[in-house]
Formats: C-alpha cells, structure tokens, sequence
C-alpha cells in the first residue's frame, strides 16, 4: 500500500491546470519536502489528499481509497490560520475546540479526550502551553500548539501546509527536529511544505518538487538539478551546491529567497473554498 | 443599604408595566448576550447590524400590511440572514455589500413608514425600543422565541467554535462550513428581532456586542466568557431600566451608556483578567 498515490491526475483551478498529468507514489513513513514556487499546487495537492477537491482526470488514492473529507487518519496543519485577536482562549480549549469539532450540539471534552490532548501536547513539548491564553503566544508556541492538534487521533498521514513560515531559524530548526522524531517513531508519512530546501535537507527521505503543473519526485540528487527545475520553474535554473547548502538560481538570484520575500502573507493563491 | 434596594423595588414593581419590562428585557438580554457572544467572535458583528436594519423595513411593511411589527422584524431578519449565508463568500464578509443592503432597508423602512398613519410613535418606538410598552402577551413571545434561538444555537455550537476558531482545518474534518455559517446567522437573525423589542433596532448592539465584547477581554474560556457576556447584558438591561424609571430617561439610552462604559472598562481593567 501506498500513502499517497497519483496516476495521471489533474487538477484543475478556475480554468487553469494547477497540476497536469500528475503521477507520483510516496510510501508509508516517508518524509516528503513538498517544495515549488508560489501558486505551483502545494496547498492545492493537500486539499485534494483532503478529499476537498476532487481531480478533474486520473486518480488520486490516500493511504489506500479515495480520499474522504474528514478522514482521521490525516493530521492537517492548514496554511491559511485565522487569528483572533481579541478572544482570549486557553491552548487547551483551543486545541480541545477541533476534537470531534464537526459534531452537532454543544462542545464536549471527554476525559479520555483530555488525556489524549495532555499526552499530544507533552510529545512535543507544549504542555505548559495547555493553560497560556493563544493570544500570548509566540508564533513558534502556537505553531507548536498547532502541530500537536494535527498529532490528536494517531494519525498516518500528516499534512503540514508551510509549518515553518514566520518562525525564526531556531524555531524553525526545533519544528523540523519535533515533526521528523515524532513522526519516526510513530512511522507517519509527512508532507511538509516548504519555501527552503536546505534547512529541510537533514530531515527528508524525498523531494516533491512542484511547478509549471508538473510534479517530480525523487531523492535531492535526483529533483535538484538544473535540467528538472529548468522545467518546473519554465526557465533557466542553476543550481549550486556550497558546504552542504543547496541553492537553486535563476539568473544569478537566488530563487528561493525571492520567493519568501513575496510571501509574507502566507496566503496561497490557489486557497479556494 | 439593603433596606434602599427594596423601597427602590417594591416602589418600582408596583407597576405592572414595570415587570413586565423587566421580564422583556431579561429574555433578551440574556439571548442577545449568549448569540452576541458568538457574533463578537466571529468578527460578524457588522452583518447583526444590517440585519437589525432590515428588520426596521420588515416591521414597518409589517404595520402597513396590518401584522405585528414583530413578526415583520422576524420574517426579515431571517429571510435576509438565510441568504446572507448562502451567499457567504459573496456578501456577508464584505462591508461594502453589506453596508449598500443596510442603507436600502432603511430606506424602504422609511417609504413604509411614510404611508402608515402613526409615523412618529412607531418610528421612534421601532429604531429605539420602547419595553416600557409590552404587554403579558409579548413576554410569552419573546420567551417562545428565545427558547427557539437559544436552541438553534445549542445544535450548531460545536461546529460553530470550531468552524469560527479554525475554518480552514473545520473544513477539512468535514464541517460543512456554509450550513453552519448559515444556520448561525438564522439564529442571529432571530436574536436582533428579540433584541430591537427591547432597544430598537438603532441600539441592538448595546446588547448583542457590547457585553459579549467585554466578555471576551475578561474571561479566560468559552464557558466563562459566555456567562460572563449573559450576566453583563442582563444586568446592564436590569440597571439601564431602573435608572430609567427613576430619572425618566429613555431607557434604551440608559442602557447604551451602560453598555460603553462597561466595555471601555473592560478595556482598561484587561490586566487584571479572571481566569
């Protein structure tokens, strides 16, 4: 069986193919780098895994069917986050507000629901964030939070929408670190998407590089070379490896810091609902 | 001091009219407060406006037609919520459309008017409340049609707090978020119309967004919050009336300084919050 499986889908957008012809297979407890330009389908890939869209030609087959809104076997740590500010809601509750959320009546929390939210907060290192109200959170503690919150359930598959975005670098490096231990342990395949190969580099098993409707998967070795991101990107790349540090240029600029320095929004083109 | 309170009471509830005022602005405050709560979250609270709004032309084309102004305020409200939902991602989240669809009601609330005999009486008793005038009859409604929201409200909760803390991973778990959206701004709907009984559909958010906004800067949690926000909106309703019938103010005005001040004080006391 396969986590995540593509043959020859297509996903189509308001007219216009975010990815063509797709096909592509990753395997139980890979640790995908879901990697691309802005606008190349990264959310719109986890939104189809998600079974909120469905391809318009081929199949798409998640951890052995079709995919199913509302399948618990996927954890999913979305883009696109709402703050509110003015509400002042503990971690605990907030995190307690998504556990069986789409069930009718009032909210509930079990005490078995409890014990799973205090250990899942306790495997990454968030418990004493159970008590803090959210809107005193840093952006690396609710990012946290949030990570445990895809965690609840026991998830196969994990599904982390640009987790690392408006963290600092060491926050970012911790991310990483708890996902990939977590994740080794528990034999959960990950997608996580990312603006930045390199910091990545330590933890994946694959790339999915995504771009120009294309998606190719394979080792660094394999994904990062000039000839394959010349087609993703649709111009010419160089890519230079310096120290162990991965950087992929077009026209002497560095592709992937000019993409970040666009997107401080964190908000994806293709978000539709 | 307590020998004060009940010369105060027993002077004040000698009058029928005064009970009855204050079981009317008791339902709804407390539903206007709990809905509010919800609304004040969601960031919606400009759609409770314009759906206040629209119930003015609603209650007065009622009056024109010969129906209670309620049910008129009713009727629209929920048609005009209703759609609002369904149309979420075309109106309901944009100011502008919403603004436009609130300046036309009260136009046409206004034509209305224009051609019902009572102009001044009902127009003043519409945009700004007038509990000193309801009867046993309009308490056993207002009390049907609280039970109603209130319930409504229960059957959506969950999904609603998940659905307005974190919509785009309620999707994903399934939550269909345009039912719900819709469902709630029904039972928004159903709020305003018990709440501009009591202050008019011009101060409905003395109740509705007042108290829930200093709920949610003093209280820690959902539940606490949601108490919090009933307790202040009856109280601020309760007071608002008894200084009303002691200075002869409007009471809709006692109660809107009411609810500033709290919120203004809420504001300011925010360090000090209860958890």
């Amino acid at each position: 069986m396969t986590a995540v499986e593509l043959d020859h889908a297509t996903i189509r957008i308001g007219g216009n193919d975010v990815l063509a012809d797709a096909s592509f297979a990753i395997r139980p407890g890979e640790f995908i780098g879901v990697l691309g330009p802005n606008g190349a389908g990264k959310t719109t890939l986890m939104r189809a895994i998600l079974g909120l869209l469905a391809p318009t030609a081929g199949t798409i087959r998640v951890l052995g069917g079709t995919p199913l809104r509302g399948n618990p076997a996927i954890g999913y740590l979305p883009q696109v986050r709402t703050v509110l500010p003015d509400l002042r809601l503990r971690g605990f509750d907030f995190i307690a507000s998504s556990v069986h959320g789409e069930r009718w009546g009032l909210p509930h929390v079990g005490a078995s629901e409890r014990a799973v939210i205090d250990d899942t907060l306790a495997l990454v290192g968030a418990r004493h964030l159970a008590e803090r109200p959210l809107s005193e959170m840093s952006g690396g503690e609710r990012q946290r939070l949030l990570l445990a919150q895809a965690l609840i359930g026991k998830p196969q598959l994990l599904l982390l929408d640009e987790p690392l975005i408006s963290l600092d670098a060491r926050h970012q490096e911790v991310a990483i670190d708890v996902v990939r231990k977590v994740c080794r342990e528990r034999n959960i395949t990950v997608l996580f998407s990312a603006h930045e190969l390199n910091q990545l580099i330590g933890a994946l098993d694959r790339v999915l590089y995504l771009g120009n409707g294309q998606a190719v998967l394979g080792t660094v070795d394999e994904v990062i070379t000039a000839p394959v991101l010349s087609r993703l990107y649709g111009t010419d790349i160089q890519v230079v490896r310096a120290e162990g540090h991965i950087f992929v240029m077009s026209r002497g600029r560095d592709v992937e810091q000019v993409e970040h320095s666009h997107d401080h929004g964190g908000h994806d083109h293709h978000h539709h609902h | 001091m307590a020998g004060m309170i009940t010369t105060i009471t027993t002077d004040m509830f000698q009058y029928e009219f005064m009970t009855n005022a204050f079981a009317a602005a008791g339902i709804a405050a407390v539903v206007s407060g709990i809905v509010g709560f919800f609304l004040v979250m969601r960031g919606q609270t400009f759609a409770g406006h314009a759906l206040s709004h629209i119930g003015f032309a609603g209650a007065t084309g009622a009056g024109l037609i010969g129906l209670a102004p309620l049910w008129g305020l009713v009727g629209f409200t929920l048609a005009a919520g209703i759609t609002m939902g369904v149309l979420s991602e075309r109106i309901s989240n944009r100011d502008v459309a919403i603004g436009v669809v609130l300046a036309l009601a009260l136009g046409f609330g206004l034509l209305f008017l224009h051609y019902y005999t009572s102009f001044a009486t009902q127009a003043t008793a519409l945009l700004f409340g007038n509990v000193l005038a309801v009867d046993r009859g309009m308490i056993a409604t207002l009390l049907v049609l609280g039970l109603i929201t209130l319930a409504g409200l229960g059957a959506i909760m969950r999904p609603l707090i998940f659905a307005s803390l974190q919509p785009e991973l309620a999707e994903a778990k399934g939550v269909p978020l345009r039912l719900v959206s819709t469902a709630f701004l029904a039972v928004v709907a159903l709020a305003v119309s018990e709440c501009a009984q009591i202050v008019g559909v011009l101060l409905v958010f003395t109740l509705m967004v007042g108290p829930p906004a200093a709920a949610q800067r003093l209280a820690g949690g959902l539940w606490s919050g949601l108490m919090l926000s009933a307790a202040l909106a009856l109280g601020e309703a309760w007071l608002g009336l008894t200084i009303a019938y002691y200075t002869d103010w409007p009471v809709s005005f006692c109660i809107a300084v009411l609810s500033g001040a709290c919120y203004f004080a809420a504001l300011a006391a925010a360090p000090l919050r209860l958890r």
